[in-house]
């Protein structure tokens, strides 16, 4: 090293650092062009066409009804409103689809490893026809050919536990909370607590000398027999309104739509398909000499999988789980097409029909789902970060 | 110790014929013991198995085989009471709007177009995917240049589609003929008169052959509103201009997103990110009624062409994740054997590395496509009848109004879109196998 200047020979063309700065420029300009063609465009186009811009309308009187909202609204409640009762009709079908679909998921999964082979093979077929068709037939085909076939409110089928189900939907019975009835969340809560706690001495007895304890009966005991204990103690504080025919429909009870329902087994048997898949491949990931060190210390089969297999298979599981759950919030949306108000389908779809304002409704509304994205991804991140193999 | 072979009586001379596995370890009773009832609670899974298959195969059979309806002309023939005997589905009523289900409401007359563009679809389908199909860089021009083009002026029709597809035809014969002389001054020979230019030149003459022919010949083309258009061939359109799209954006935006230069990384990721976090329907309906906004108001896109717009958009982004993939497994001696030969980053993705990178995401590409097909039913939601929505409109028609119409419309849609989704997973599923022992030499 003479320290000497390095001399540069050759056109600057053919430098890499002043070709990086030209192109990233060139696309900075097409960038910057293109943003303000649209928006000179959209101003012409707003201004022709008379629509305001803005977010005037969210204090409008929205003027249409909802059938499902989870906080009180009414026709004359706003246009904002109709946005958090959509949003959060979203969540709830996600949350239960998130759940349900991971139970369906892990069992066919599970059972397509069977070694019973019909067992392995039914669930198979259920992938594969589950994964090879569009969602939207499905939810076409759950709400219009099994859901609306179903008898009239006249006729329901009563479902033992006291649920009617007819063509308007499922009625379930409605706790009624008395006095009292606080002691007995009371003592649920502490069920949960109590669980959780003994679930947490279990695996430190368990890791320090080995005894495994039943925390499934125990813990299932206790949320079962803590709230049926102060339901006595109390002398029956919470009774149930069960739905009964009154007049042409059925009164009392919780209604659950047809909407709700078609969506919901939709989502949980498309997702479920899909969750199959990755389960298998994670449980397929866990080499064989795992499950021949289970086997030769003699565990049975179940203990094999969930004290031995899954921990491991999870691992690889939970990064396209994560993924799964999200596609079914995104596919959620499909709403739409069955009209349970989710919020495609009363914002994308009722609001921006009745105020014309196209660009402020699909642009909260694709907010809305990119934020619900990027913290699923930003959590799946730090799951990813704490769960990664430490290797030494 | 005084064992010969005279010796004793009791010691058996010849060896004695094998005898037959004893049943309990093969033959089907063993295979039964073994995979079906190994033990009590397998027995059990087996039993249950066993009662959900009985009560609903036959159930299915009896409804879309035995007692289904084969042929009729109006409902008259689906409806039990009028037909005397329990009734099935209602294939009868397939068959009468299949024709609704394939071209929509396209001219009758001038439905021989749909099917010159379906067939140059079915030849470049397996030009492409058929691993022994010669001159695949030919297929490769007819695939994502020529047909695109002319399926656009075959459906649309009209003297400004024909217009321009003499300009885009004369624009690809240009280039190709630039290319191999490029080729040829860098000393290859006989570049004009190989087999693969000779095809290649064979189809584009024909191509603006049969340009000139509707421009200047007895009469043009008469146009399609895009507004007629329906059934599998909006849906193989869609799907098509999804993937025609999808690839090259998809590699751009991949390479984008590897690329050194921060800016050009930050606006890949950035719309990469943005598309693959919002469902398709919110893509759509930003296509539907934000994009006509975006643009003068006389370049106002086609009600055909926006969902277009958007599902390419989308497809782009899961591409570019897919061929993302595929880049991160090449090896870096790869780049770097590249560069220290001195080749430019253009040459080296284009020779070298996108050729291996796009080879071992081929079944992942293929799965995207599957996606990208279910997903053009949500094309419905905006309003243009793809073959779902055909299906879904045909269902209004008082012709055909029976209880078992919409069970057989339904049925129909899946077996269209399971052949087609079945058949896409199973191809991707023989080239990782042969991927897969390509590596394992």
């Amino acid at each position: 090293m003479q320290g000497a200047p390095v001399t540069r020979k050759g056109s600057p063309w053919y430098d890499p650092k002043i070709r990086g700065y030209v192109y990233q420029a060139l696309l900075i300009g097409a960038v910057v062009y293109i943003g303000y063609a649209m928006i000179s465009n959209v101003s012409q186009n707003l201004a022709r066409q008379r629509i305001p811009f803005g977010l005037d309308f969210w204090d409008t009187q929205a003027g249409f009804d909802i059938n499902q909202a989870l906080f009180p609204y009414t026709a004359r409640s706003s246009y904002g409103d109709a946005f958090w009762v959509g949003l959060l009709n979203t969540l709830l079908v996600a949350a239960f689809g998130i759940i349900f679909a991971t139970i369906l998921g892990f069992l066919v999964g599970i059972a397509r490893l069977s070694k019973n082979w019909i067992v392995a093979k039914a669930a198979m077929v259920y992938v594969e026809v589950i994964r090879n068709l569009p969602l939207l037939l499905q939810l076409l085909f759950w709400y219009k050919a099994v859901l609306e076939p179903l008898p009239r409110p006249r006729d329901s089928i009563a479902i033992p536990g006291g649920a009617l189900l007819n063509n308007r939907g499922l009625y379930v019975p409605e706790p009624v909370f008395g006095a009292g009835a606080g002691l007995i969340g009371a003592a649920f809560l502490l069920a949960v607590f109590g669980s959780i706690a003994f679930y947490v001495w279990a695996k430190q007895q368990q890791a320090a000398t080995g005894r495994i304890y039943p925390i499934g009966w125990v813990s299932l005991g206790a949320l079962i027999g803590l709230p049926a204990l102060a339901y006595v103690v109390t002398g029956g504080a919470i009774s149930f309104n069960y739905p009964a025919m009154g007049g042409l429909n059925v009164r009392g009870g919780i209604t659950v739509y047809p909407e709700f329902i078609a969506l919901l087994l939709g989502l949980t048997t498309y997702t479920a398909g899909f969750i199959a898949e990755v389960v298998r491949a994670g449980i397929l990931a866990v080499s064989k000499g795992q499950w021949e060190a289970a086997d030769s210390l003699g565990l049975p089969y179940s203990r094999t999988l969930s004290n031995v297999v899954i921990p491991q298979a999870l691992r690889v599981i939970i990064p396209p789980l994560t993924s799964n759950y999200l596609n079914l919030t995104k596919n959620s949306s499909l709403a739409v097409v069955i009209g349970y108000p989710d919020l495609a389908q009363v914002f994308l779809g009722t609001v921006l029909n009745q105020t014309g304002r196209a660009i402020e409704i699909v642009g909260i509304t694709m907010a809305v789902y990119l934020t619900i994205s990027l913290l699923t991804s930003a959590f799946m991140n730090y799951y990813n970060q704490r769960m990664a193999l430490v290797e030494r | 110790m005084n064992v010969s072979a005279n010796a004793s009586a009791y010691v058996q001379a010849q060896s004695l014929p094998q005898l037959p596995a004893p049943s309990s370890t093969k033959g089907p009773v063993h295979w039964m013991r073994a995979n079906l009832f190994a033990s009590p609670a397998n027995t059990l899974l087996t039993l249950v198995a066993l009662y959900l298959i009985a009560t609903t195969v036959p159930a299915l059979f009896k409804f879309y085989v035995f007692d289904a309806v084969w042929s009729g002309a109006g409902r008259d023939s689906c409806l039990s009471d009028k037909v005397g005997r329990e009734v099935g589905a209602c294939w009868a009523f397939v068959g009468d709007r299949l024709q609704y289900f394939i071209y929509g409401s396209y001219t009758q007359a001038e439905r021989w177009r749909v099917n010159l563009v379906f067939l140059g679809f079915g030849i470049s389908i397996v030009w492409l995917l058929w691993d022994k199909a010669p001159f695949k860089s030919v297929g490769f021009l007819f695939f994502f240049g020529i047909l695109p083009i002319s399926a656009w002026m075959l459906l649309y029709g009209g003297a400004r589609a024909e217009f321009w597809f003499l300009m885009a035809g004369f624009a690809l014969l240009a280039w190709s003929i630039w290319g191999d002389l490029s080729a040829a001054r860098k000393g290859e020979a006989d570049v004009f008169t190989r087999p693969e230019s000779l095809l290649r030149y064979g189809i584009l003459a024909a191509m603006l052959l049969f340009g000139l022919y509707v421009q200047f010949g007895p009469g043009e083309l008469p146009v399609v509103e895009t507004g007629l258009w329906g059934g599998i061939l909006v849906t193989l359109l869609i799907a098509s201009a999804g993937i025609v799209c999808s690839l090259p954006f998809g590699i751009a935006l991949a390479l984008g997103r590897r690329s050194k230069l921060p800016i050009i990384k930050l606006f890949s990721v950035v719309f990469i990110e943005f598309v693959r976090g919002v469902p398709l329907i919110t893509v759509l309906f930003m296509a539907n009624v934000m994009l006509p906004l975006f643009v003068p108001q006389e370049w106002s896109p086609d009600r055909l062409l926006r969902p277009l717009i958007g599902v390419a958009l989308f497809a782009s982004a899961y591409m570019a994740e897919v061929v993302r993939g595929g880049l991160q497994a090449i090896p870096r001696g790869q780049y770097e054997g590249a560069m220290s030969l001195g080749i430019g980053y253009g040459k080296m993705m284009r020779l070298i590395v996108l050729p291996q990178a796009l080879r071992i995401v081929i079944p992942g590409i293929v799965n995207t496509f599957i996606g990208l097909f279910k997903d053009t039913t949500l094309v419905t939601i905006i309003g243009i009848f793809d073959f779902m929505k055909t299906i879904e409109a045909s269902f209004a028609d008082p012709l055909w109004a029976t209880p078992t119409t919409r069970a057989t419309g339904y049925a129909f849609a899946a077996i269209f879109y399971f052949i087609c989704c079945w058949g896409m997973s199973r191809y991707s599923i023989s080239v990782e196998k042969k991927l897969a022992a390509g590596q394992k030499r």
